[in-house]
C-alpha cells in the first residue's frame, strides 16, 4: 500500500503530471472532470456502511463499478509487533482487541497456539467451557454481522432486533468472567475461571428463546422480495477463486467447499460433538446469508450438547508461572466466526515470542472484494462489504 | 367591508371561487402553519413509531415522551453554522432548497380539506398539482449539482430518473380516476373539488369502482407516489449506506432542514392527492349505508370523541409517569398538552365549528393512515437496487397502468361497446 501514499491521495480526477500515476488504470490524461466518462468516488474512510474506516476507491461508469481498490491501515495498531514485546500471558487481552465483536474467539485461538508451543493441552472441562462460549461467540458474531449487513442494503429493524437477542449473550460473558465484549475469557492451559452458578441454565435458557428469535429474523428477510432481488446473484465467488484467494468461513461455504476447521481439523472438544457444516450452492450473496444463519443453528446444537456433557475436574492444565516454550515455532489456526483464524509463533526460548503473526479471515477474506463487485453496481458495494463480514479491527491489527 | 369579509362564510364556496382575496390569505396562512406543523408532528410520530417497531422508545427526555424533541431539533438547526462549501456553485446552492420547499407547498393550493376548504378549486387542479410537484426535481438536481460534490450528483442523478420514471406510472394510475369521473356526466373532471364530488354522485369512493380496477390503479399510484417521494424502499437519492446522504450530503442547518421540510411535505400532497382521488376526499365513511339526520349527526361528533380520546390518553400518561420529582415538570407537561387537546375537542362540539370541521377532520384522518404506511414501509422493507426500481417502474408499473387505463375505458363505456359490437354482428 506505500506506493498508494504518492500516487492516490491528492489526485483528483482529470489530474495530471508528475507523481500522479493511475491506480486504477484510469485514463483521465487529458479529460475535465465533465469530459470523464468515468467517476473516482472515494468511499470512506468515514462511510456509513464501511463497517469502520475501510476505505474503497471506486471506479465507476455512472453506477457501474469497473473496479476498486483497498485502502486500509486506518486503525493499524501494530498488534503483532506489541505480541513480540510483551511475554506470552501479557500479550493475551490484546487479542480481543483484532476482531472486537468475537473477542472470544480470538482468545481461543492464542491460547491453543500457545499451548501448543508448550505441549500443554487444556483439562476437559475447560475445554468444554470454550466450546461453549466460542459458539455463543460465533452466534453474537453472526447477529452483528446480520443487523449491518441488512442495515446496509436498507432494511432498519433487524439491526435492532439481533442487538436485543445479542445482549442475553453478553450477559452470560459478563457474568462469567466481567467483561462484555473484550473478555479475556482464556488463560494459556484452560480457563481461569469456573462456570459460575446458574451458567448451564442460563445457556440452556438462551439456546431456547433463540431459536425463534431467528426464525424472527428469517421471516423479516428471507422470503422478503426486495431482500431476495438485493443479494441473489450479487457478489457470485466460485469454489475456485475462493480458494485461489484464500476466502475462508461462511464466504467459502457458501461457495460449495465443505470446508470447516472444526470438522477438518477438530481442536478442543469439538470432536466430541454432533453437528453440520451448512454449505451453498451458487456463492452469492442470499446464500452466505442462509449459511450463516443455519450456523447459528448448528452452534445452539453445539452448545445444548456442550452444556449437557459437561465435564467435572479441573478447569487449567499445568503451566508454569513463568512461561518460557522451547525454542520453536507453531502455527495453530481455528474457526473464528469469520473464518480460518490462524497464529503463527516463533520461540526464541525467552519469555517473549520471536516472532508473532496472526492470519485475520477478515483481511483475506477483504482481497474478494474487487473480485466480487466489478461489473455491479455502488449499492452492490456496500452489500457485498457486509456480506464479507469484515472487522476493521482484525483487518487492519 | 365587514359585509365582504363576512359573507364569504355562508358562501359555501372556496375563497378563490368567491373572489375574495382576504379569505384566500387567510387560507394560505393556516395551511402553511398547518403543514409546518404537521410536518412536526410527523417528524416526532415517525421517530415514535419507527422505534416502537423496532423495540426502543425513541425520543423521551425532551418533553413528555420526547413531545418537544421536534422544537428542539428545529433550535438547533436554526442556530447551527451556515456551511457553503468553497467549491459549490453559490447562487444554485443557495435557490435549491428554496426551490424544493416553495414547490412542495405551493401543491397544498388546490387540495381540497373539504367542501370549501381549499384556497381555490382551478379546473385542472390535478395537473397543476403534479406539474408542480415534479417541479420538485429541479431544486434536487440544483442541490446535487451546485454542491460539486460526487455523492451529492450522483444521489441527484438517481433521484432525476426515479422521479421521471415514476411520474409516468403515476399519471397513468391518475388518468384511470380522471376516466371514472365521466361516467355519469358524460364529461370529466381534472378539479379536485369536481372529483370528490363525482365520487359522491356516483357513492362509491373509486377505490372500490369496478373492482378491481380502481384498486389497482389506487395501487400503482400508491407505489409509485412513495417512489416520487424518495422515500423507503425507494430512498435510493438519500441511501445512507451507499451515498451517505444523497443530495443534500453538503447541507446543514436550515438549508438542510427546508430539505426536510419539503420531503415531508411532498408526502403530506401526494397523500392527499390519493385520497382525493381514490378515497373520497372530505367525505366520511359509509356515506350510503349510513345515511339519513342521525348518522349526520352521529358521525359529526367523531371529531370531537377523537380528540377527547387522545386527551385521555394523555391523561392516562400522566397518572402512569413515575411520581418522583424529577418527572414532575414532564407530568405537569404532559396534563397541560392533554388539557389543550380536551379544550379542542370540547370547541369541536360548538354546532357551527362542529358543521365546517368535519370534513377536514375525515381528509386529515386518511392523510395520516397514508402517512403511517410511510413509515411502515420505512420499519419493514430493505433498499431496492437502482436497476431494479427503474425495472419494477418500467416493466411492472406502467404495463399495469396502461392495462388498467384501457381495462378502466372499456368497462366504462360497456353500454355503448355492447351496441356497438351487436350493431356490427347483425
Amino acid at each position: 500500500m506505500s506506493d498508494f501514499e504518492t500516487d492516490y491521495r491528492h489526485a483528483k480526477p482529470g489530474q495530471s503530471g508528475p507523481g500522479v500515476t493511475d491506480y486504477l488504470d484510469l485514463d483521465t490524461k487529458d479529460e475535465t472532470f465533465l469530459d470523464a466518462t468515468e467517476l473516482v468516488l472515494n468511499m470512506g474512510p468515514q462511510h456509513p456502511s464501511t463497517h469502520g474506516v475501510l476505505r474503497v476507491i471506486l471506479k465507476l461508469d455512472g453506477e457501474k463499478v469497473l473496479g476498486t481498490e483497498c485502502i486500509i491501515g486506518y486503525l493499524h495498531r501494530g498488534v503483532e509487533k506489541i505480541g513480540e514485546h510483551r511475554t506470552y500471558a501479557m500479550f493475551n487481552p490484546y487479542v480481543d482487541r483484532m476482531d472486537y465483536v468475537a473477542s472470544v474467539s480470538n482468545g481461543l485461538g492464542y491460547c491453543e497456539a500457545v499451548e501448543k508451543l508448550l505441549s500443554v493441552e487444556a483439562p476437559p472441562r475447560a475445554q468444554y467451557l470454550r466450546v461453549i462460549l466460542t459458539e455463543l461467540c460465533r452466534i453474537s458474531s453472526h447477529q452483528v454481522w446480520l443487523g449491518t449487513h441488512a442495515l446496509d442494503i436498507g432494511a432498519l429493524t433487524p439491526l435492532f432486533y439481533c442487538f436485543r437477542d445479542r445482549e442475553e449473550i453478553l450477559k452470560i460473558f459478563e457474568k462469567y468472567c466481567g467483561a462484555r465484549l473484550t473478555t479475556h475469557a482464556f488463560r494459556i492451559g484452560g480457563c481461569l475461571y469456573e462456570a459460575y452458578d446458574g451458567f448451564e441454565q442460563d445457556c440452556k435458557k438462551f439456546c431456547d428463546a433463540f431459536l425463534p428469535k431467528l426464525d424472527e429474523y428469517e421471516e423479516l428477510l428471507t422470503t422478503n422480495r426486495i431482500w431476495v432481488r438485493r443479494t441473489k446473484g450479487v457478489g457470485i465467488l466460485n469454489p475456485e477463486d475462493c480458494i485461489a484467494l484464500g476466502v475462508t468461513g461462511p464466504v467459502l461455504r457458501a461457495s460449495g467447499v465443505k470446508w470447516d476447521l472444526r470438522k477438518a481439523q477438530p481442536y478442543e472438544s469439538y470432536k466430541d460433538f454432533d453437528f453440520e457444516i451448512p454449505t451453498g450452492l451458487n456463492g452469492d450473496t442470499y446464500d452466505r446469508y442462509l449459511v450463516r444463519i443455519e450456523e447459528m443453528r448448528q452452534s445452539v446444537r453445539i452448545i445444548r450438547q456442550a452444556v449437557d456433557g459437561l465435564p467435572t475436574g479441573p478447569i487449567i492444565a499445568k503451566v508454569p508461572k513463568v512461561i518460557k516454550p522451547p525454542v520453536g515455532e507453531v502455527y495453530h489456526s481455528i474457526e473464528a466466526p469469520k473464518g480460518e483464524l490462524g497464529y503463527f509463533i516463533v520461540s526464541d526460548g525467552s519469555t517473549q515470542p520471536y516472532r508473532m503473526r496472526v492470519r485475520p479471515p477478515s483481511f483475506v477474506n477483504l482481497q474478494a472484494l474487487d473480485k466480487m463487485v466489478r461489473g455491479l453496481l455502488v449499492a452492490d458495494v456496500v452489500a457485498v462489504i457486509g456480506t464479507l463480514d469484515i472487522v476493521l479491527g482484525e483487518v487492519d491489527r | 367591508m365587514l359585509d365582504a369579509i363576512t359573507g364569504y362564510l355562508n358562501s359555501g364556496t372556496t375563497p378563490g371561487e368567491y373572489g375574495s382575496i382576504f379569505w384566500a390569505t387567510i387560507y394560505i396562512l393556516v395551511i402553511t402553519i398547518g403543514i409546518s406543523l404537521a410536518v412536526i408532528a410527523m417528524n416526532w410520530l415517525e421517530r415514535k413509531i419507527l422505534a416502537h417497531m423496532q423495540i426502543r422508545l425513541g425520543p423521551m427526555r425532551v418533553g413528555p415522551h420526547g413531545l418537544l424533541q421536534p422544537f428542539a431539533d428545529a433550535l438547533k438547526l436554526l442556530i447551527k453554522e451556515d456551511i457553503i462549501p468553497e467549491e459549490a456553485d453559490k447562487l444554485v446552492f443557495w435557490s435549491a432548497p428554496v426551490v424544493v420547499t416553495m414547490t412542495a407547498f405551493t401543491t397544498f393550493l388546490v387540495v381540497p380539506f373539504g367542501r370549501t376548504h381549499a384556497v381555490t378549486d382551478m379546473n385542472i387542479g390535478v395537473l397543476f398539482m403534479l406539474g408542480i410537484s415534479s417541479l420538485g426535481v429541479l431544486g434536487i438536481i440544483m442541490a446535487g449539482w451546485s454542491s460539486n460534490s460526487h455523492y451529492p450528483l450522483m444521489g441527484s442523478l438517481r433521484s432525476s430518473a426515479q422521479m421521471v420514471s415514476y411520474e409516468i406510472a403515476m399519471g397513468l394510475a391518475i388518468v384511470s380516476a380522471v376516466l371514472m369521473t365521466s361516467l355519469q356526466t358524460g364529461t370529466g373532471t381534472l378539479s379536485m373539488i369536481g372529483i370528490v364530488e363525482a365520487q359522491n354522485a356516483q357513492q362509491t369512493w373509486f377505490i372500490f369502482k369496478f373492482f378491481p380496477l380502481g384498486f389497482i390503479a389506487f395501487g400503482v399510484f400508491a407505489i409509485a407516489m412513495v417512489a416520487e417521494t424518495n422515500r423507503a424502499p425507494f430512498d435510493l437519492p438519500e441511501a445512507e449506506s451507499e451515498l451517505v446522504a444523497g443530495f443534500h450530503t453538503e447541507y446543514s442547518g436550515f438549508r438542510w432542514s427546508l430539505f426536510f421540510l419539503a420531503e415531508y411535505a411532498a408526502m403530506l400532497a401526494v397523500s392527499s392527492i390519493a385520497v382525493t382521488l381514490w378515497l373520497g376526499g372530505w367525505m366520511r365513511p359509509f356515506p350510503n349505508f349510513l345515511s339519513g339526520p342521525a348518522w349526520e349527526t352521529a358521525f359529526s361528533f367523531i371529531p370531537a370523541l377523537a380528540l377527547f380520546v387522545l386527551a385521555g390518553m394523555c391523561l392516562l400518561g400522566t397518572v402512569r409517569m413515575p411520581k418522583i420529582p424529577q418527572m414532575r415538570v414532564q407530568t405537569v407537561g404532559l396534563g397541560i398538552f392533554g388539557t389543550l387537546l380536551g379544550l379542542v375537542g370540547l370547541v369541536l362540539l360548538v354546532p357551527a365549528v362542529r358543521e365546517r370541521v368535519q370534513d377536514i377532520f375525515w381528509f386529515v384522518t386518511k392523510v395520516a393512515f397514508f402517512m403511517y404506511l410511510y413509515i411502515w414501509y420505512r420499519g419493514t422493507f430493505p433498499r431496492y437496487r437502482f436497476d431494479q426500481l427503474m425495472k419494477v417502474g418500467w416493466k411492472v408499473l406502467l404495463p399495469i397502468g396502461l392495462a388498467v387505463l384501457i381495462a378502466t375505458a372499456m368497462v366504462g363505456l360497456y353500454p355503448e361497446l355492447a351496441a356497438a359490437v351487436v350493431g356490427v354482428v347483425q
